[in-house]
C-alpha cells in the first residue's frame, strides 16, 4: 500500500498518525478519570457516567449561547468559563445523586449498576424534554478551529492539542488531590478500611459525597471538552460509556496509574490498527486483545492491594 | 371472522347515526360541498377499518424517545402538519383524519409490536412511520400479515418492494448515481474515498457507488472504510484520506458520528472548499448538530433541500415553521414524511375507497403536484419518481442548490448490474 508514496509523505503521515494516537489517548484518559475515581475508590458502577458528561456539554452549549447574545466581544474566551461551570454543574448533580440514591446502596454494589442505569435513562429523557430531541451545535471560538501547520505536510489539529493539554492538567490536579492533599489521604483511608477510617474520626459519608461529586465533575469537564470533537445530544453519552468502562476495567479498577497505562495501550493499539485496516475491524481486534489479557489477568493491568 | 362480527355490531349504530345526521340541518354539520361528496361509509370501507362517517384514523409510528428521536422528530412533525392541512382542506372523502401516535422508542421489536397494535386494535387505515431500515424490516411482516398500508419516508438501500409499503424517500440508485455523475463531470473526479457507518444502508449504498465508479465512470475507489455506529474518533481515517489524496470523499456516516467526523475533518485542516466531499447522509437536520462552519462547502446529494425555490416549497417552509417554531429546519426525510399523508389522501380519492387492497392497486400513477420538492409520482414498484439534486452546504446550515436532474429519475430498487 505504500509503494506509490514518497518517503517524505510517509514520514509526515506517521507523525500525524502518532499524534492521532496521542489525541485518542487523551480522550480516553479524560473520559475515564472521573469513572476511575468513582469505580476505583468507591466501588460504585456508575452507568450514568456518560450522562454526567453530556450535562457538561449542554452547560457549554448554554454558556456559548449566553456569550453570543450578551457578550459577543468575550466569545473567544467563553470556553474556559464553560468548563468551570460544567465541572460545578455535573459535580453538584453528582453530589445530589449520591445523597439521594447511591449512599443507600453502598452495601449492595451490584444494585448501583441497576440504579445508575435507571438514572441514565431518566437523565436522557430529561435532556430530551428540556433541550429537545435533536442534537445541538456548540459553536467554538475561531481560534479553536482548524489546524497548526507544523511543516508543509504535517498538520496538527488545534482541538487535539487543547484536549491533550487539558488532560495533562486535570491528571496532575487529580494526582495531587488524591496523593498529596489531606482530603486525598482521607479518601484513600476510606477505600482501604472504612470502619477504621470512621473510628479515627474521618467523616466517611462526607468523603463519599465529595469523591462522587469530584468524579462527576471531571466527567462534566470531559463532556465540555468533547463538544470540540463530538456531538451533543440527549443520548450522546452512550457513545462514550463502553470505551470508558473498558479503559477503567482493563487498567485495574482501583488504580489511577493503571487507568492511564490502559488508556495508552488501548488507544495506541486502536489507532495503529485503524490505519492498516478498516475501523470496525480495528475495534474488533482491540476488544479481542483486551478480553484475552483480562482472561490472563482478571484484576487488570495494575491492581492495588486492598484489605478485603 | 372478526370483520363479520364488527359489521353486525356496527351497522345498526351506523344506521342510527345516518338518520341523526339527516335530522340535523346540513349547514351545522359540514361545508355543503364536502357533505355532498361524502360517500357512505359502508361503500368506502368494506374491511372494517377505523372509518366513520366523519372521521378516519391513521397511525403515526416513529421513535419519539431513544437514539433515533434525533432524526425521527422531524418526520413526526411533518406528518402532523400534512394531516392538519388535509383536514383544513376538507379531509379525505369528506372525513377528517384523526391520528394515533405510537412510540417505537428506537427499538425494532417495539416497532413491530406497536404496528400490530395500530393495525389490530386501532384498525388504522394507514401507518405513516419507521425511519431506519431495521425498523422497517421489523414492521414489514406485520403490515403484510395484517394487510396494512405503510408510508415509509427515509432514503434507503433499496432491494425491497411490497404491496403494503409506499416508499416516499429515494432508493439508493436514485439518490447516488446522478450525484456521482455530476461530481465526476464537474470536478473531473477519478479517485474516490468511501467512508461510512457500519450497517446495511452505507454498505449497500457504497457497493452501488463502487460499481458505478468502476464500471460507468471508469474511476477508481482508493479507499473504503467503515466505522461502528456511534464512533467518535476519525483521526486515523482522516490521515488515510490525506495519504491517498482522493479527488472526492464520498460519505455515508450517520448519527452522532457525523458530528465527530466533520469536526475532526475541519480540525485536521481539510478545507472542504478545496477538497470535494459528497455526502448522502447529511441533511439540514444533521447540520444543526454539526455546525455550519464545520461542513460549509460540502456537497450533499438527495432530492430535497429547504432552500428549494419553487411555489410549493415557499408555502411549505413557512407553514412548517409556523407550526413547529422559527428555528426548526427541514431536511430531505422530513419532506418525504410530509408526502406520506398527502399521497395516501390522493390515492384514497383515486380509489374511492379506504380499503388497503384498492389503495395498493390504485397507487401506481398517483401524482402529487403540491410536493415541496416539486412534483412526484408513484411508480409501479411503489417507490416515487423524483428528481435528484446536489446542494452545497453554506455557513448558515442551509444548502445552496447546485444541480438538479432535468427529468424525474426512475426508482429502481433492484438495480441490475449493481448487486
Amino acid at each position: 500500500m505504500f509503494g506509490d508514496y514518497s518517503l517524505g509523505d510517509l514520514g509526515s503521515i506517521f507523525v500525524m498518525q502518532g499524534f492521532a494516537g496521542l489525541i485518542l489517548f487523551s480522550v480516553y484518559v479524560l473520559m475515564a478519570l472521573g469513572l476511575a475515581i468513582i469505580f476505583g475508590q468507591m466501588g460504585v458502577i456508575n452507568m450514568a457516567h456518560g450522562e454526567f458528561m453530556i450535562l457538561g456539554a449542554y452547560v457549554t452549549w448554554m454558556t456559548s449561547n449566553l456569550f453570543q447574545t450578551y457578550m459577543p466581544g468575550l466569545f473567544g474566551g467563553y470556553f474556559f468559563l464553560a468548563m468551570i461551570l460544567a465541572f460545578l454543574a455535573s459535580g453538584a448533580l453528582g453530589m445530589l445523586v449520591e445523597w439521594a440514591l447511591i449512599r443507600h446502596l453502598y452495601k449492595r454494589p451490584l444494585d448501583t449498576l441497576l440504579a445508575t442505569w435507571g438514572l441514565s435513562l431518566m437523565l436522557q429523557q430529561a435532556y430530551r424534554s428540556v433541550f429537545g430531541a435533536r442534537e445541538v451545535g456548540v459553536e467554538l471560538p475561531q481560534w479553536m478551529l482548524g489546524s497548526l501547520q507544523v511543516t508543509s505536510s504535517i498538520e496538527v489539529p488545534i482541538n487535539g492539542v487543547f484536549v491533550m493539554g487539558l488532560t495533562v492538567l486535570i491528571t496532575i490536579a487529580v494526582a495531587y488531590v488524591m496523593f498529596k492533599s489531606r482530603w486525598g489521604r482521607q479518601v484513600r483511608a476510606v477505600v482501604q478500611n472504612r470502619i477504621m477510617a470512621g473510628a479515627v474520626g474521618i467523616n466517611t459519608e462526607k468523603v463519599d459525597r465529595y469523591t462522587f461529586g469530584l468524579g462527576c465533575g471531571i466527567a462534566g469537564v470531559a463532556g465540555s471538552a468533547f463538544t470540540m470533537i463530538g456531538s451533543t445530544g440527549p443520548t450522546s453519552g452512550q457513545l462514550y460509556i463502553v470505551d470508558t468502562f473498558l479503559v477503567v476495567v482493563f487498567g485495574g479498577a482501583a488504580s489511577l496509574l493503571g487507568t492511564i497505562a490502559s488508556a495508552f495501550s488501548i488507544s495506541q493499539t486502536q489507532s495503529t490498527l485503524e490505519f492498516f485496516m478498516s475501523g470496525s475491524m480495528a475495534k474488533v481486534l482491540t476488544l479481542l486483545a483486551v478480553v484475552g489479557i483480562l482472561m490472563l489477568r482478571p484484576q487488570g493491568l495494575f491492581a492495588l492491594k486492598v484489605r478485603k | 371472522m372478526s370483520d363479520e362480527t364488527n359489521k353486525g355490531l356496527l351497522s345498526p349504530l351506523r344506521r342510527k347515526l345516518l338518520m341523526g345526521m339527516a335530522a340535523v340541518p346540513a349547514i351545522t354539520m359540514l361545508p355543503r360541498n364536502s357533505f355532498a361528496q361524502t360517500p357512505a361509509t359502508s361503500a368506502v370501507n368494506t374491511t372494517g377499518l377505523a372509518v366513520t362517517d366523519t372521521e378516519v384514523t391513521v397511525g403515526i409510528l416513529h421513535s419519539a424517545t431513544g437514539t433515533m428521536a434525533i432524526s425521527e422528530t422531524g418526520s413526526i412533525e411533518a406528518e402532523k402538519l400534512a394531516i392538519e392541512q388535509i383536514n383544513a382542506a376538507g379531509g379525505v372523502l369528506g372525513r377528517k383524519i384523526k391520528f394515533i401516535q405510537e412510540d417505537g422508542a428506537s427499538d425494532w421489536p417495539t416497532f413491530a409490536e406497536k404496528a400490530k397494535k395500530l393495525l389490530v386494535n386501532d384498525k388504522v387505515a394507514a401507518i405513516m412511520g419507521c425511519w431506519t431500515s431495521a425498523s422497517r424490516k421489523a414492521v414489514l411482516p406485520v403490515v403484510e400479515q395484517y394487510n396494512g398500508m405503510l408510508y415509509y419516508p427515509t432514503f434507503y438501500e433499496g432491494l425491497e418492494q411490497s404491496k403494503n409499503v409506499i416508499y416516499t424517500g429515494q432508493e439508493a440508485t436514485q439518490q447516488i448515481l446522478a450525484g456521482l455523475n455530476w461530481i465526476a463531470k464537474e470536478k473531473g473526479a477519478k479517485t474516490f474515498f468511501f467512508i461510512g457507518s457500519d450497517y446495511i444502508w452505507p454498505r449497500t449504498s457504497n457497493k452501488i457507488a463502487r460499481k458505478h465508479v468502476e464500471n460507468v465512470l471508469k474511476g477508481k475507489v482508493v479507499g473504503e472504510e467503515y466505522y461502528p455506529l456511534g464512533n467518535t474518533q476519525f483521526n486515523s481515517v482522516i490521515n488515510k484520506i490525506k495519504l491517498t489524496k482522493p479527488d472526492v470523499i464520498f460519505t455515508d456516516v450517520v448519527g452522532g458520528s457525523n458530528v465527530a467526523f466533520y469536526k475532526q475533518l475541519k480540525a485536521a485542516g481539510i478545507d472542504l472548499a478545496k477538497q470535494p466531499l459528497l455526502t448522502i447522509s447529511v441533511t439540514e437536520d444533521e447540520i444543526d448538530g454539526i455546525g455550519g462552519e464545520n461542513i460549509a462547502g460540502a456537497y450533499a446529494c438527495m432530492k430535497y433541500f429547504q432552500s428549494l425555490d419553487n411555489p410549493n416549497n415557499k408555502a411549505f417552509v413557512p407553514a412548517f415553521k409556523k407550526m413547529w417554531g422559527e428555528k426548526t429546519v427541514i431536511g430531505d426525510v422530513t419532506q418525504a414524511a410530509y408526502l406520506g399523508p398527502w399521497l395516501w389522501k390522493l390515492t384514497v380519492e383515486k380509489a374511492g375507497s379506504f380499503d388497503v387492497d384498492k389503495i395498493a392497486a390504485a397507487s401506481p400513477g398517483v401524482e402529487f403536484k403540491g410536493a415541496p420538492e416539486g412534483y412526484v409520482r408513484i411508480h409501479e414498484n411503489h417507490h416515487l419518481w423524483s428528481k435528484t439534486r446536489v446542494g452545497r452546504a453554506k455557513l448558515d446550515g442551509q444548502f445552496e442548490l447546485i444541480y438538479e436532474t432535468a427529468d424525474l429519475v426512475e426508482p429502481d430498487p433492484f438495480p441490475k448490474g449493481y448487486q
